[in-house]
């Protein structure tokens, strides 16, 4: 019984972030990127400084008609959605926010493997959704989006395997548990290669090609509307808190910190993903789109090369201090 | 290829110990392995090409849930990231850039389905023989350590497999050369359009 209250507990926990934290993001997206373009943002919902404007988008998205196209493929465009969101819900069971047992959904022996293996099935949801739509913008969506994460998930593995091997476990606690502050600038060029190529598949700015609003309306979810509309707009933000939790947990130490060891090493986690989700953010704002050939170059001839090279560094110091 | 993998799997679960006191470990394994070869019949039976492919991705999962089952979860999740994340996607890839129509596929079959039937059957008896024949009273103990934990399969990989492993990455190196050069002789020979771009999915896809 304590078990199965346990689990039920855990499996809570991590829900109530998955349904709050990309809302906070979002809302921190709405007014960081207005107060950047010199406006001021949502104003109104909620009274403060329009706290509940997501809320308020949620209860629109609700209240709007589930429309599917007469050439759709129905069952799969329907069951896109989920393919897309629900993998983000799994990673975060195995992320840890701090060094105790409680601090964790899950703790998964091969943990590294399997955040970036679920994170990969998320995409299948855009695929299904651009081909079903029976439209051609969704179809060039959809395939941009293939094209982006066949390039991507390469860097992104590298880059999570040096960090493996500089910890000699694939144990996302494991890997904490060995980090020590020099690993910082030991394995900064494998972290800025895993937090770009994640950005890329999450196909967020300034790699937002496969969306791309004002050339293809929206890619694969052009012809979604209300709560699968929503649900899509869920995933990219749960993304961004996965890929921010992800980056803090494996480069930038997690919990460790001044008075981590206190019981405060959560909020450094915290704290961290916050400082890297407000990146994301800035990144939006300031860069323009990637075209097509130069996201695929920016890739293969650059991130690929040097995650090759930080796993060559990781290897060599690794056998330099053992 | 599936249908040759699942079967196997799923007589394995009962070879040793008998029916009559399954574990629920086994007959989770049994279940997951009847829904894994019922998603691979499906995929090689279905009209509809994209949702063949979708098929392929529950075969796949599948499989993934049955090395979990037997603890091996390191193998599990770099099943779920090489094929679903990765080949699935190529194949999708190349399905949408080629000819994916929604609904019916009249034009994807092919004359000899009844011969690759007598080629999947001879494959899958010849797994199914030489698994339960290799693995006749084997019987992989749940309750201790795990057995197929990441630990435990790098030290094998390495230590026991060593040569095996590392013949098998030079093949595969060869085949990603040879589809380079494929690729580009093809290009050199035609004009560059989309016939040239596509020899490259389905030579990575041989490669994996």
């Amino acid at each position: 019984m304590n078990d199965a209250l346990d689990v039920a507990l855990r499996l809570l926990a991590v829900f109530v972030v998955f349904l709050t934290f990309p809302l906070i993001v979002g809302q921190t997206e709405h007014k960081v990127m207005a107060h950047m373009q010199g406006r001021l943002g949502p104003m109104y919902a909620g009274g403060f400084h329009g706290w509940a404007q997501l809320v308020a988008d949620g209860v629109k998205f609700a209240q709007k008609e589930d429309v599917v196209p007469a050439g759709a493929d129905r069952r799969v465009f329907q069951l896109a959605p989920a393919v897309a969101l629900l993998p983000y819900l799994l990673v975060l069971l195995a992320i840890p926010i701090g060094p105790s047992e409680g601090a964790v959904g899950q703790v998964l022996d091969a943990g590294v493997f399997f955040v970036l293996a679920v994170m990969g099935v998320g995409v299948l949801g855009s695929l299904m959704a651009g081909w079903a739509s029976a439209n051609k913008f969704s179809l060039l969506g959809g395939l941009r989006t293939a094209a982006q994460l066949l390039a991507y998930e390469l860097p992104m593995l590298l880059a999570a395997a040096s960090v493996a091997m500089a910890a000699g476990t694939v144990s996302l606690p494991g890997i904490l548990h060995a980090f020590h502050w020099w690993w910082v600038p030991w394995q900064i060029v494998g972290a800025i290669v895993f937090f770009v190529a994640g950005l890329a598949e999450l196909q967020r700015p300034p790699f937002d090609m496969p969306v791309a609003d004002s050339e293809i309306i929206f890619g694969a979810y052009t012809e979604y509307t209300g709560l699968r509309f929503a649900l899509f707009l869920l995933a990219e933000y749960a993304g961004i808190v996965v890929l921010c939790g992800l980056t803090t947990v494996l480069f930038l130490g997690g919990w460790h910190g001044p008075w981590g060891a206190d019981g405060l090493g959560w909020v450094w986690t915290l704290l961290k993903a916050a400082i890297l989700a407000f990146l994301v953010i800035w990144l939006r704002v300031t860069y323009p789109r990637l075209r097509e050939d130069q996201l695929q170059k920016l890739s293969w001839t650059l991130l690929v090369p040097l995650s090759l090279a930080q796993i060559a560094l990781t290897g060599i110091v690794k056998v330099v201090i053992s | 290829m599936n249908l040759a993998a699942a079967a196997p799997l799923a007589d394995a679960a009962h070879a040793p110990h008998g029916f009559l006191s399954p574990t629920g470990v086994e007959i989770a394994f049994l279940l997951v392995g009847l829904a894994t070869l019922g998603a691979a019949l499906v995929t090689v039976t279905t009209r509809q090409l994209v949702h063949a492919a979708l098929w392929l991705v529950v075969a796949l999962g599948g499989l993934a849930v049955e090395y979990l089952l037997l603890t091996a979860e390191f193998i599990a999740w770099v099943q779920v990231l090489i094929y679903v994340g990765s080949v699935v996607v190529l194949l999708l890839f190349g399905l949408m850039l080629t000819r994916a129509p929604i609904g019916r596929s009249p034009d994807a079959d092919s004359g000899n389905r009844w011969a690759a039937l007598a080629v999947a059957i001879a494959s899958a008896v010849a797994l199914v023989w030489v698994v339960v024949d290799a693995f006749r009273t084997t019987w992989i103990d749940l309750d201790g350590p795990a057995a197929g934990s990441t630990r435990v399969t790098g030290a094998s990989l390495f230590r026991h497999w060593v040569l095996p492993f590392e013949a098998l990455s030079v093949l595969l190196l060869a085949a990603l050369v040879g589809a380079i050069v494929l690729s580009r002789k093809a290009k050199a020979d035609t004009a560059p359009g989309p016939s040239a771009d596509l020899d490259v999915p389905g030579e990575k896809e041989g490669a994996r």
